[in-house]
């Protein structure tokens, strides 16, 4: 990498260069969350008006001024619940087994590689393996579990690596001190590791968790529903969830329903909030007791 | 004895949720594979790859994919035009010049960016984006690929962004410090010594967020129109290999017809390629450790 300084102009001339340079990086990153803050003010602009306690608890309706999410929000919840209840022990079992015993065995590796690879598998692919596996093969059908099955082969990558990057923290005296005692590797793993590494675990779960709630794409490739007017009762139940309800509504032209599309945005973002702040809770409180 | 015999059930069962990942794999394969087979049993291979016609939908349907690939690449180009300079700006201000305040604030910012749901990118796109452009380019359709790429573009620049950064930051410090030396400014230590040494990793960071854009699903769906066309001009509604899988989902399509295969068809195409870039990306990466480790 030569650095041809006997060509470059005088020294002047090169410190206003990196002046303006850093100013043009600066305005780029500004202007990047510039844009953020403009999307944040759109939909609320747009969907302020339409948020109040009847929005929410009201069905879908044909007529956008009676239209609710209410149905939306608790197929959310059941769908969110049921893939948290299904990615997280075979994430963490995943992940203990990679990083406990796996060592570093060409399997183990092969493994990695290949989570490392459906990381960045589009979420789309994801529902149709749902749609192929889950709603036909097994005849789960268009349900929450179907959903959820299909959500959880989408987080579970992301839960098997913060699970990792959690059991990694644990220091190795205390595996060491624990097997002196002459407990056997799982019982160290049960009663030493796992308790320590569960506030890194339930971040990696709630981010994993919040990004899940957030897709659309999978769903609709598994064939949920765009439109219903009643909230599933079983996870064997038609559903539909926020993030499908707000893309019916954006597809429609009339302007009333592009606002109750901005006011589920709304909602949408408030529940991605909460998760968020959450998880960082967890995270700082993790931070303090591992040092 | 017992006991033996019940550390090694529990570390089977371990090992089996561990390989249920590469069953994922597999399965996506295997489902994709299966219908893939029957839809090519019914189109021939040739006129699939190389017609420029995709009309499945319609009374005499038209198998030819080349519209929806080039929809794909033409909203990830200008996806990719928006967030490789952007991103790459914004890592090497992280990376060389930010103090550590900034970068501690900036970080979390720029993780909401990445972490907002795409259909909320999809209808920022729509509602504002559009109206927006159409105020400097009056020939600009409500349905294009330019306003879903400049959107996708702002949701891919935290990936490059960040991947970009962590290469940055893993070139060693005497680098940075020779090239201060000479009298290098920042700027020029930046550019000319840190960015090349760090080369493999940030064009592995670029090809993922490729990858990223190929296989992004919402923004597209909402606001790039429904119409496969055969064209360059993102002024005019298109439709990407993704928005096809929508738009054919939204409705009701029985099992074991064309038109339901066609989904998987595309489907496979989609998983190849965005697998053939995030194996190069991985391949860059490993390089790129192996280069300072």
């Amino acid at each position: 990498m030569p650095v041809d300084l006997t060509a470059s102009p005088s020294s002047a001339t090169r410190r206003r260069a990196d002046l303006i340079f850093q100013a043009a990086a600066l305005f780029v990153l500004v202007a990047a969350l510039a844009a953020l803050a403009v999307l944040v003010a759109t939909v609320w602009r747009d969907g302020a008006g339409r948020l109040d306690w009847r929005f929410l608890t009201s069905f879908p309706s044909r007529r956008a001024a009676n239209a609710g999410i209410y149905h939306a929000i608790v197929g959310s919840v059941y769908v969110i619940v049921l893939t948290a209840v299904l990615a997280l022990p075979v994430g963490v079992a995943a992940a203990v087994y990679l990083e406990e015993y796996g060592g570093r065995s060409r399997l183990a590796r092969f493994i990695e590689l290949n989570i490392a690879n459906l990381a960045s598998v589009p979420s789309i692919i994801y529902g149709l393996l749902g749609l192929g596996l889950f709603v036909r093969a097994m005849g789960m059908g268009r349900s929450v579990m179907s959903g959820a099955a299909t959500l959880a082969l989408l987080a579970l990558p992301v839960v098997i690596l913060s699970t990792r990057e959690a059991l990694r923290t644990v220091p190795s005296s205390i595996r060491e001190g624990s097997y002196a005692l002459g407990a056997t590797q799982w019982q160290t793993i049960w009663h030493q590791v796992l308790p320590m590494s569960l506030p890194g675990i339930m971040t990696g779960l709630i981010l994993a968790l919040s990004r899940a709630i957030g897709e659309t794409a999978p769903l609709i490739a598994i064939g949920a529903l765009t439109y219903i007017p009643f909230a599933p009762d079983s996870i064997w139940s038609p559903f539909t969830v926020l993030p499908i309800q707000i893309f019916n509504w954006v597809s429609r032209p009339q302007v009333a329903f592009k606002q109750n599309a901005a006011a589920g945005i709304l909602v949408l973002l408030l529940l991605l909030l909460t998760m968020n702040a959450i998880a960082i809770v967890l995270r700082d409180r993790y931070q303090r007791k591992g040092r | 004895m017992s006991s033996r015999r019940a550390e090694r059930f529990i570390e089977s069962l371990l090992f089996l949720c561990a390989l249920l990942s590469v069953g994922t794999t597999a399965g996506i394969i295997i489902v994709l594979a299966i219908e893939t087979f029957a839809f090519f049993r019914e189109v021939p291979i040739a006129e699939f790859l190389t017609g420029t016609e995709w009309t499945p939908l319609f009374a005499n349907p038209r198998f030819g994919v080349l519209p929806l690939m080039l929809g794909t690449a033409l909203v990830s180009a200008i996806a990719m035009a928006v967030a490789v300079p952007a991103g790459l700006m914004s890592a090497i201000y992280l990376s060389e010049y930010a103090p550590d305040g900034v970068r501690r604030a900036v970080k979390p910012a720029l993780e909401i960016l990445a972490g907002v749901p795409t259909v909320v990118y999809g209808y920022f796109a729509l509602t504002f984006v559009t109206p927006l452009l159409q105020q400097w380019l009056p020939g600009l359709s409500g349905f294009n690929a330019l306003s879903p790429g400049i959107v996708m573009g702002l949701m891919i620049l935290p990936l490059v962004s960040s991947l970009s950064e962590d290469a940055m930051q893993a070139v060693p410090r005497g680098l940075r410090e020779g090239a201060y030396a000479l009298g290098a400014t920042r700027m020029q230590t930046s550019v000319q010594v840190v960015v090349p040494a760090a080369f493999s990793g940030i064009t592995a960071a670029v090809i993922l967020a490729a990858s990223r854009a190929v296989g992004e699903t919402m923004i597209v769906a909402i606001a790039a129109g429904q119409q496969p066309r055969f064209t360059l001009s993102f002024f005019v509604p298109i439709e990407t290999m993704t928005a096809y899988i929508v738009q054919v989902s939204l409705g009701d399509t029985p099992q074991g017809t064309l038109e339901y295969r066609t989904i998987f068809a595309v489907g496979m195409l989609l998983f190849l390629s965005t697998f053939a870039l995030n194996l190069a990306s991985t391949w860059l990466r490993a390089r790129f450790r192996e280069e300072y480790n």
